[in-house]
C-alpha cells in the first residue's frame, strides 16, 4: 500500500478525498437534520445537464456542473418557498429534467464524451490539479458560511416557524442552505460522481448521527468517517481492482447498516432487560 | 384605537381554500389579562394565534399587537407552539434551544454573545430546568420539553406570551406546577392561552373565550351554557356534566 502514495496520482487522490470529506461531512449534518436528503439528491443528479452543457460547448463539465447544481438550488428553493406545487414532486421534476438536458447536450456533442464515466460514477485518482484548487476554494467558503450562519442554520433545521416569529429570514436561509448543498455537490462529483454524490453526503453524517447529540462533534466525526471510507474505500479499490467511487460508497454504506443494526439489538436488549 | 389594547382584532376573516377558519373575529385583550380561549379542535384557535404572530395573514379585517402590526411587534411577543411539532432526535442540547429566543436581539450576522447565555440561563432558573440545560432536548419528559419552550418565549423578555396547548401532553401532576408558573408570570405579561382543556383553563385564567370558527367572548369569565352549545355545536350536557358552570365561576 505505502508505495501506491510514492505515485503522484495517489497523492492528488488523498488530497481530493480530504477536501471531499471536509465539504460532505460538514454540509451532510445539515441534509441529515434537516431531512433535505431527497432535495440534495434532485440538485446533484440535475447538475448532469450542467455536465453536458460543458461538453456540448467546449468548457469544464465540472464549471457546468456548479452553474446547474446552483441554479437547482436557487429554483428548488424558490419553488418549496413560493408555490404550492408538493416538494417532492418538484424534486422529482427538476432531477428528471437535469438528466434529461444532459443527456441531450451529450447526444449533440458529436457523440464524444472523454470521461464521462468519471463525471457519473467518480474516479478519485484521475483528479486534476484544477480541480484540486476549486475543491479546496469551494471547502472555504462552505467553511465560512458554517461559521457565519451558525446559530441561523441551527434554529433554521430546528424550528423554522419560531424562527420566523423571532425574525429570521427564514427563506433567504433555506436557499443559501440549497446552494450550499450545490457547491458541495461540485466538490464531490470527481471523487464519487454525480451518481452516487447523495451518499457520501448522507453516510458519513447519518453514522455521525448514532454517537452525539452536539453538532459541532457531528461535524467533526463526519469529517473523521469521510476521510477513513474515502482511503479505506480507496485502497479497497487498490487491492481488489474495483471502481473507486463505488467502492467508497459500498463499503461506508455497509458500516451505516450494521451501526444501525447493532444500535437496533442494543434497544432490544435494553427493554429486555429487568428494570 | 383605544390605548392598552395589547391586541385587537377586528373584523378578521381567515379562509384555508373553500373553508372559513375564522369568522368575523373580534377581540381586544387588555394590558395583563390572562385570556384562555377554548374551542373543539379545528375550531381555528391555533390559526387565531398565528394571526396575532403575523405567520397568517388575514383575508379581511385588521390586527394589531402592541399598537403596531404583528410583524413589527414580534420581537416583544413570545410564542410556545404545540407540543410534538420537533424532530426528538434532534442533535441540540436545552440551552441552545432556550437561545434561539435571543435571535431577534442578536439579529443575522452577530453570534450569540455572553449576555444571551446569561439570560438563557435565568429563564431556565426560572422554569426550574436550569440542572438539565447540557441535556439534549428529546432525553427530557414531555412536561420538562414544554418548560424549555416556555423559558424560549421568556429569554427574549416578552410584553406578550402566547400558548398553544400547552398542557396537552402534560400529565396531570405537572400540570399544576405548569399553572402556578403562569400565576406567576402573569404579573409580568399579557398572557393569551388556547387550549381544549376547559376545565384547567376556567380555573386558572382570568377570562374566556370560547371558538369555534367564530368567537364569543364578553370580556369576563362568565359563560352560559349557550355559549358552549354554540361553540361546541353539540348540546351542552356533553361538555357541562363536569360540572363546567360552577368552576367556570370560581367564587370570589
Amino acid at each position: 500500500m505505502l508505495e501506491a502514495f510514492q505515485f503522484e496520482f495517489m497523492r492528488n487522490a488523498l488530497i481530493a478525498g480530504l477536501l471531499a470529506s471536509i465539504a460532505c461531512g460538514i454540509v451532510g449534518v445539515y441534509v441529515v437534520i434537516k431531512k433535505i436528503v431527497s432535495m440534495s439528491g434532485s440538485i446533484a443528479h440535475a447538475s448532469f445537464g450542467g455536465i453536458g452543457l460543458g461538453y456540448l460547448l467546449k468548457f469544464s463539465p465540472v464549471l457546468g456542473a456548479m452553474i446547474f447544481a446552483l441554479l437547482s438550488a436557487l429554483t428548488m428553493g424558490l419553488v418549496a418557498r413560493r408555490t404550492k406545487l408538493p416538494e417532492d414532486t418538484a424534486i422529482g421534476i427538476l432531477w428528471a429534467i437535469g438528466m434529461a438536458l444532459g443527456v441531450i447536450f451529450i447526444g449533440l456533442s458529436a457523440g464524444y464524451a472523454p470521461d464521462l464515466m468519471s463525471y457519473l460514477f467518480g474516479n478519485i485518482l484521475t483528479v486534476p490539479v484544477a480541480d484540486i484548487v476549486l475543491m479546496a476554494v469551494l471547502d472555504v467558503i462552505i467553511v465560512v458560511l458554517v461559521v457565519v450562519f451558525y446559530k441561523d442554520f441551527l434554529l433554521l433545521s430546528f424550528d423554522e416557524e419560531f424562527g420566523t416569529v423571532v425574525g429570521m429570514p427564514v427563506d433567504a436561509l433555506y436557499i443559501l442552505l440549497l446552494c450550499m448543498v450545490a457547491l458541495t455537490v461540485v466538490v464531490l462529483i470527481r471523487v464519487v460522481g454525480m451518481i452516487l454524490v447523495i451518499a457520501m453526503v448522507t453516510f458519513p453524517a447519518a453514522l455521525a448521527r448514532q454517537f452525539t447529540y452536539d453538532i459541532k462533534k457531528m461535524m467533526l466525526l463526519a469529517v473523521a468517517f469521510g476521510m477513513v471510507f474515502t482511503f479505506a474505500g480507496l485502497w479497497l479499490s487498490y487491492v481488489l481492482n474495483l471502481a473507486s467511487g463505488a467502492s467508497i460508497i459500498l463499503l461506508s454504506g455497509l458500516v451505516l447498516l450494521v451501526s444501525y443494526g447493532i444500535a437496533g439489538l442494543r434497544a432490544r436488549l435494553r427493554v429486555k432487560a429487568p428494570a | 384605537m383605544t390605548t392598552g389594547d395589547i391586541v385587537r382584532l377586528e373584523h378578521v376573516w381567515v379562509n384555508y381554500g373553500h373553508t372559513v377558519a375564522l369568522e368575523d373575529i373580534n377581540l381586544s385583550v387588555k394590558e395583563h389579562d390572562f385570556l384562555g380561549i377554548i374551542g373543539p379542535n379545528g375550531g381555528g384557535k391555533s390559526t387565531l394565534l398565528k394571526v396575532i404572530l403575523g405567520l397568517v395573514q388575514p383575508d379581511r379585517g385588521t390586527v394589531a399587537v402592541l399598537g403596531n402590526s404583528p410583524e413589527k411587534s414580534r420581537n416583544k411577543i413570545g410564542y410556545v407552539p404545540q407540543y410534538s411539532n420537533f424532530d426528538h432526535n434532534f442533535p441540540v442540547s436545552v440551552l441552545e434551544v432556550v437561545m434561539m429566543g435571543r435571535y431577534g436581539r442578536a439579529g443575522v450576522l452577530r453570534p450569540y454573545g455572553k449576555s444571551d447565555r446569561q439570560a438563557a440561563a435565568r429563564a431556565l432558573e426560572r422554569v426550574s430546568m436550569l440542572a438539565h440545560s447540557g441535556s439534549q432536548i428529546g432525553q427530557l419528559s414531555s412536561g420538562q420539553q414544554q418548560r424549555v419552550f416556555i423559558a424560549r418565549a421568556l429569554v427574549s423578555e416578552p410584553e406578550l406570551l402566547l400558548l398553544d396547548e400547552p398542557t396537552a401532553s402534560v400529565d396531570t401532576a405537572m400540570q399544576t406546577d405548569f399553572y402556578e408558573l403562569l400565576e406567576q408570570l402573569k404579573k409580568e405579561m399579557t398572557i393569551v392561552m388556547v387550549s381544549h382543556d376547559i376545565g384547567a383553563v376556567s380555573i386558572f385564567v382570568d377570562k374566556i373565550a370560547c371558538m369555534n370558527v367564530q368567537l364569543f367572548y364578553h370580556g369576563s369569565k362568565e359563560i352560559t351554557p349557550e355559549i358552549l352549545e354554540a361553540t361546541y355545536k353539540c348540546p351542552v350536557q356533553l361538555i357541562a356534566h363536569g360540572e363546567i358552570p360552577h368552576r367556570v365561576l370560581r367564587e370570589h
